[in-house]
């Protein structure tokens, strides 16, 4: 089988990147950045499972079914998500008339 | 007699002893594994999704609270813990890579050492939850009614983010208890020599389940500890 094998220095790099991503996320939450803080911490956990799934999961060397079917958990991940959250987090934008 | 012609090898002789006779060859039975079990991950990135659906919910509601509640958690338990998981990620990784490469031994000795490594996280969870007990932090009716805790928020707003904070924890050390018994199993086959470079297909569809994990507590860290981390 042609099967890629990474190798063990690789995984201790894509280990030490995740290790001062973490640094990094605790550093920025103690920063006063109003609203950012919240995207700054998942700009950095998004960046982080991005490293697991293609290179500790092997994603980056798997088959395209296996990358359609990512994809397709995060499309529908979107879906729940952004549905609902459309709803919660659009209320009392819009006065409504006798409420 | 028949014979079977020397380019086409008779069935029986080309059998890994792995292979089952539904598939064609290796590959195919690997990539309908692989493919699988990232279907398996799938239902399971639905599955959380809806706690941090609901969390994303109460937290934009009731922000005040959420940043009290945070606030009362110990981040340096809970960096130590995310690095532990991490750690454990990387001997997963490498006792996938020692399957590949033929090294029995090694495989043993990271799958035990990932065993260990989630033990550690879930002592550590352990110790972390025998805290919120004491301090009445629990949801239900225990939870603490003394507001010079929690000034100005509403301790029933605070209740909630601990009642999401127990039931994705908990749903994800439940995860990480069934993980540590299926490495277990496969430590123990590993060490029988069932794994080779030919055949690997439960270490890597379990450390593709270990990583998951450790993905959902890549986002819970952030979420549940860090709220409140500027107000120190």
């Amino acid at each position: 089988m042609s099967e890629h094998v990474s190798s063990p220095k690789f995984y201790f790099l894509i280990f030490a990147a995740l290790m001062v991503l973490t640094a990094a996320t605790v550093w920025v939450a103690t920063l006063d950045l109003g609203a950012a803080n919240d995207i700054v911490a998942m700009a950095i956990a998004v960046t982080k499972a991005t490293l697991v799934v293609l290179f500790f999961m092997h994603v980056r060397y798997s088959t395209r079914l296996t990358a359609l079917t990512v994809l397709a958990s995060l499309f529908w991940l979107a879906l729940l998500l952004l549905v609902t959250l459309s709803d919660y987090w659009t209320r009392g934008l819009v006065g409504i008339p006798g409420k | 007699v028949a014979s079977v012609p020397a380019d086409r090898p008779s069935h029986h002789a080309a059998h890994h002893p792995a292979l089952q006779h539904h598939f064609d060859n290796l590959e195919q039975q690997k990539e309908s594994a692989t493919f699988g079990m990232w279907l398996f991950l799938v239902t399971e990135v639905l599955f959380f999704g809806g706690l941090f659906l609901a969390y994303l919910v109460y937290r934009t509601r009731y922000s005040t609270a959420f940043v009290a509640g945070s606030h009362h958690l110990d981040v340096k338990l809970g960096v130590i813990n995310t690095g532990v998981l991490i750690g454990s990620s990387l001997t997963m990784a490498m006792g996938v890579w020692a399957a590949q490469v033929n090294r029995r031994k090694a495989t043993v000795v990271f799958l035990l050492l990932t065993i260990v490594l989630g033990g550690v996280f879930l002592g550590i969870k352990g110790v972390e939850y025998s805290h919120k007990f004491h301090d009445h932090l629990v949801p239900g009716p225990h939870f603490t009614t003394d507001q010079s805790v929690f000034p100005g928020v509403n301790l029933r707003h605070v209740e909630i983010f601990y009642s999401l904070y127990f039931i994705m924890t908990g749903l994800h050390a439940t995860h990480m208890v069934v993980g540590i018994g299926i490495l277990a199993v496969l430590a123990f086959f590993a060490g029988r020599g069932k794994y080779s470079s030919a055949y690997y297909n439960p270490v890597e569809c379990t450390g593709l389940y270990w990583h998951f994990v450790d993905i959902v507590w890549i986002f819970l860290f952030p979420l549940l500890y860090l709220l409140g981390a500027h107000a120190r």
